[in-house]
């Protein structure tokens, strides 16, 4: 629970992640996606409620708990005049951590993410790709046994978004537990075990991707574009029809199929090009569990 | 979960440990950087007062304790550029640190609390002082305005004054609201005890409020003090001096806490 005077921004939500998993926190802006995080990570204080990470009380031992996990912000606070191995450095001080530790550690996470070829250069001449990965190396200074990442590809291009969604799942089968929150579900799709979906700061939704697809999305989705006159009998014949979940949206009908054989352009006596058939997604659900309209 | 809205009450003790000093190590190796854009500022100016009022203006001028006016002004700059660069340090140096770089959001993640990353930073702003200091005593001194060896106790009464400026700064710049707000705190306030606190003229000069009013800044304890040590005439008043100081570096160093405390922790 967190509240700024009559604002609740996270409403009692409920949820615990199991050791070594990938547990996704989706949401519109605004849902309370960073709330949550900045609570864990215990920056800001719990107003009600518990919390415990690893065994440990946010409000008794935040040190502690800050000690045993790695933080991945959602903006970009690299020390711009250090290079990127003081950057390292630097961060690993702040664990108290033997320098000789820290050195070797620096030397694999640098490996890891690709970036030892440009330890000696500062960080403003690194693509933000590049920033990225060592945002995530500097995370994993300590050792943790959970990272907590706050969109950690927003504003990446496709390659480097690749890259490290191919890092993170190396880090989730070497046993590290992940927490993160995202609003590409793509990324959702390629690295959670279980997701929330968080929305006006309660959870409306908490299962594995697959599970949520079949649950809220069924089994195939008909998008059907047609015009005003053909609406009507359209969606008559929609109504008539068993297993389908029918949803308008400004020009276009979605028809979510649940169950059986799906539903055939002939039997809408539809023209066949109105009408794509495609494979349920997250966006789907995630969509429709949250509403279409912008959420700001 | 239902909760009722009983105001709970948010006093707690301030988190500060050793932690603060990897807060101070870290400004180092910045510093260590870029000292050479850095360093010119406090290099330059101290010398160009010192010919410009002492040289200069000093031939025209007559004390009536008959010291030659750069040896009258001299400790004072030992008192005044040094605040300059603490308060600089913790106030332009620590926003943008604060606000643009985000430095502190990426500390508070690791096991360093808030209130070690304030410390850390007036320690710095301290030490920022004590750079300058120490630079300047090397130059009066070479410049022959030093009459006792006592003046090397200018250096750890700097770390004192240096808390003092750094931590008077924060407290500002934990409720400033824009970098060029910063400007208030130095047009209104460190200007006026650059110019009033008695390093450039007696304070005797000034009308009886104006002496009132010096009397309070903190700067004119620094500037006596300083002129103390460099001339080798210690009285116990300087003590006062002294103790006067420490209290204020006790309000600001709370101040300094509570306040950036409520503007970080949300």
């Amino acid at each position: 629970m967190k509240r700024y005077g009559a604002l609740t921004a996270v409403d009692g939500i409920s949820f615990s992640v199991r050791a070594g998993e990938c547990f996704g926190f989706l949401g519109p802006n605004g849902a309370g996606k960073t709330t949550t995080i900045r609570m864990i990570t215990c920056v800001s204080p719990v107003t009600g409620g518990e919390l415990t990470v690893d065994g440990m009380d946010v409000r008794r031992e935040p040190r502690r708990i800050k000690g045993a996990i790695g933080v991945v912000p959602q903006e970009n606070n690299l020390d711009p005049d250090l290079s990127v191995r003081q950057n390292l450095q630097v961060y690993g001080r702040y664990f108290d951590l033997p320098p000789r530790l820290v050195n070797e550690r620096i030397g694999e996470a640098l490996e890891l993410f690709q970036l030892s070829h440009r330890q000696d250069d500062r960080i403003a001449s690194l693509s933000s790709g590049m920033q990225r990965r060592l945002t995530i190396a500097r995370g994993l200074i300590n050792s943790p046994r959970i990272l907590v990442l706050d969109e950690p590809t927003t504003g990446l291009d496709p390659q480097a978004r690749h890259m490290v969604w191919q890092k993170l799942r190396q880090l989730r089968s070497q046993g590290v537990t992940m927490l993160l929150t995202t609003h590409y579900m793509e990324e959702a799709a390629h690295l959670c075990d279980r997701l929330v979906i968080i929305f006006q700061g309660k959870i409306i939704a908490e299962e594995t991707p697959a599970a949520l697809i079949d649950r809220f999305a069924g089994r195939e989705v008909v998008e059907v574009h047609v015009g005003e006159a053909e609406r009507r009998p359209l969606m008559e014949r929609l109504d008539a029809m068993d297993g389908v979940t029918v949803e308008e949206v400004e020009d276009i009908i979605y028809v979510y199929v649940r169950a059986g054989d799906g539903i055939d352009a002939a039997a809408l006596k539809l023209e066949a090009s109105k009408v794509v058939y495609r494979r349920p997604n997250l966006e789907d659900v995630f969509l429709r569990l949250t509403g279409r309209g912008l959420q700001e | 979960m239902t909760s009722i809205a009983l105001r709970r009450p948010t006093f707690r003790w301030p988190d500060v440990s050793l932690r603060a000093l990897r807060v101070w190590q870290r400004n180092r190796d910045v510093y260590l950087q870029l000292w050479k854009s850095e360093i010119i500022w406090p290099v330059v100016e101290p010398v160009i007062t010192l010919f410009a009022l002492g040289v200069g203006l000093g031939g025209l001028v007559e004390l009536e304790s008959g010291q030659p006016y750069i040896e009258f002004i001299a400790p004072g700059l030992l008192a005044v550029w040094p605040m300059w660069s603490a308060s600089a340090e913790c106030g332009w140096g620590s926003f943008f640190r604060m606000e643009n770089q985000r430095t502190y959001d990426a500390i508070v993640a690791t096991p360093v609390s808030v209130e070690d990353v304030i410390t850390g930073e007036i320690l710095w702003g301290a030490t920022r002082g004590l750079i300058s200091a120490t630079y300047i005593l090397v130059v009066i001194t070479a410049w022959g305005l030093v009459d006792s060896p006592l003046a090397i106790l200018v250096l750890p009464v700097t770390v004192l004054t240096g808390v003092m400026f750094a931590s008077i700064s924060l407290s500002y710049t934990s409720v400033a609201w824009s970098i060029s707000s910063l400007n208030y705190f130095f047009a209104v306030f460190i200007t006026p005890m650059f110019w009033l606190s008695g390093v450039f003229f007696p304070i005797e000069r000034l009308p009886e409020w104006g002496q009132t009013v010096a009397w309070w800044i903190p700067a004119t304890h620094a500037a006596e003090v300083y002129r103390g040590l460099t001339s080798g005439n210690l009285h116990w008043s300087h003590l006062g001096d002294i103790a006067w100081m420490v209290v204020v570096v006790g309000i600001f160093y709370a101040l300094a806490l509570f306040s950036m405390r409520r503007r970080l922790v949300k």
